[in-house]
C-alpha cells in the first residue's frame, strides 16, 4: 500500500468509525434512560393506586 | 420477532464490513494517481447513499403522517432522519479528509459540497424543531412539513456532481453513466460496503424506531401518574 497518504487515509477511516462509535453510545445511554423513567413511573403508579 | 430480525441484520451486516474491510485494505491495489487515500470512497461514497435514502424514506413518511396522521410513520421519519444525519456526517468528515490530500484544502464552497452541508444542518434542525414542541401531534405536522419542504435539497446534491461542474469530481459509477468509469473491482467493493452500511442503518432505525414507542408510552404513563 502506497505509504505517503496512509496517514490521512487512516484518519479518514477513524473520523468515520468515531462518529458511528459515538452515535451507538448515545443511543445504548438514551435506551437505558428511558428503561430506568419507565421503571421508576410504572412503580410510582403502583404505589399510588395501592394507597 | 422484531429482535431477531434486528440481531440477524446486525449480523449480517457485520460480517459483510469485515469482508469488505479485507477487500478494501488487502485484496485492491491503490488507484493510479491517488495513491491510498482513494480507499475512504468505500466509506464516503456508502454513507452518502445512506444519508439520501434515509431522507427519501423521512419524506416518504412524512407525507404519511400528514394524510393519515399516523404516529408510527411520525416515529419512522424521526428515527430514519435522526440515523440519516449520522451518515451524513460520515459522508462530510471523510469527504474533507480526502480534499484535505487530493485538492489541498479541507472544503471548498462548491455546488455539491455546499448542498449537502445546507441539506445536512436543515435536517439537523428538523431534529431541533422536534425537540422544541411538546405537543405530539403538532410536533409530527409541523416537523413532517419542514421533512418534505427539506427533501428537493436533497435530490438537488444527488444531480449536482452532473449540473454544476465544479470543484467535486463528476460521476465514476456505471450505474450513473459515467464515462471515465471506477474500475469494475472497485465499484464491487463499494456496491457491498453500501449494502453493509445500509444494513447497520437499518437496525439502528430499528432500535431508534424502539426508543420512539417507549417515549411513547412515557407520555402516557406520566398521565396516569399525574392524574393519581
Amino acid at each position: 500500500m502506497d505509504s505517503r497518504n496512509f496517514l490521512y487515509m487512516f484518519y479518514g477511516f477513524a473520523v468515520a468509525w468515531v462518529a458511528v462509535i459515538i452515535y451507538v453510545v448515545t443511543l445504548v445511554a438514551r435506551e437505558r434512560k428511558l428503561r430506568d423513567e419507565m421503571r421508576r413511573l410504572r412503580q410510582m403508579i403502583e404505589t399510588g393506586e395501592r394507597a | 420477532m422484531r429482535d431477531k430480525v434486528m440481531y440477524a441484520l446486525a449480523a449480517i451486516a457485520g460480517v459483510l464490513l469485515v469482508r469488505n474491510l479485507y477487500e478494501t485494505f488487502l485484496s485492491l491495489p491503490d488507484e493510479a494517481l491517488q495513491g491510498a487515500i482513494y480507499r475512504i470512497i468505500f466509506f464516503h461514497v456508502p454513507a452518502a447513499w445512506t444519508f439520501m435514502l434515509g431522507a427519501l424514506v423521512a419524506m416518504v413518511a412524512s407525507v404519511i403522517v400528514l394524510i393519515r396522521k399516523s404516529f408510527a410513520a411520525d416515529a419512522l421519519a424521526a428515527s430514519v432522519t435522526e440515523i440519516a444525519l449520522v451518515f451524513g456526517a460520515v459522508n462530510l468528515a471523510t469527504g474533507m479528509v480526502w480534499a484535505r490530500i487530493i485538492w489541498g484544502i479541507w472544503w471548498a464552497w462548491d455546488a455539491r459540497l455546499t448542498s449537502m452541508l445546507i441539506s445536512w444542518l436543515m435536517y439537523g434542525g428538523y431534529l431541533m424543531l422536534r425537540q422544541a414542541i411538546d405537543e405530539p401531534t403538532q410536533r409530527a405536522r409541523m416537523s413532517a412539513v419542514l421533512s418534505i419542504l427539506t427533501f428537493p435539497g436533497v435530490m438537488i446534491t444527488w444531480k449536482a456532481i452532473e449540473w454544476w461542474r465544479t470543484q467535486h469530481p463528476g460521476p465514476v459509477l456505471s450505474i450513473r453513466g459515467a464515462n471515465d468509469k471506477m474500475d469494475p473491482a472497485m465499484q464491487s467493493v463499494l456496491y457491498w460496503n453500501f449494502l453493509a452500511v445500509l444494513l447497520f442503518a437499518v437496525v439502528l432505525t430499528l432500535i431508534r424506531m424502539r426508543q420512539e414507542e417507549t417515549r411513547r408510552e412515557l407520555d402516557g404513563l406520566r398521565r396516569e401518574a399525574h392524574a393519581i
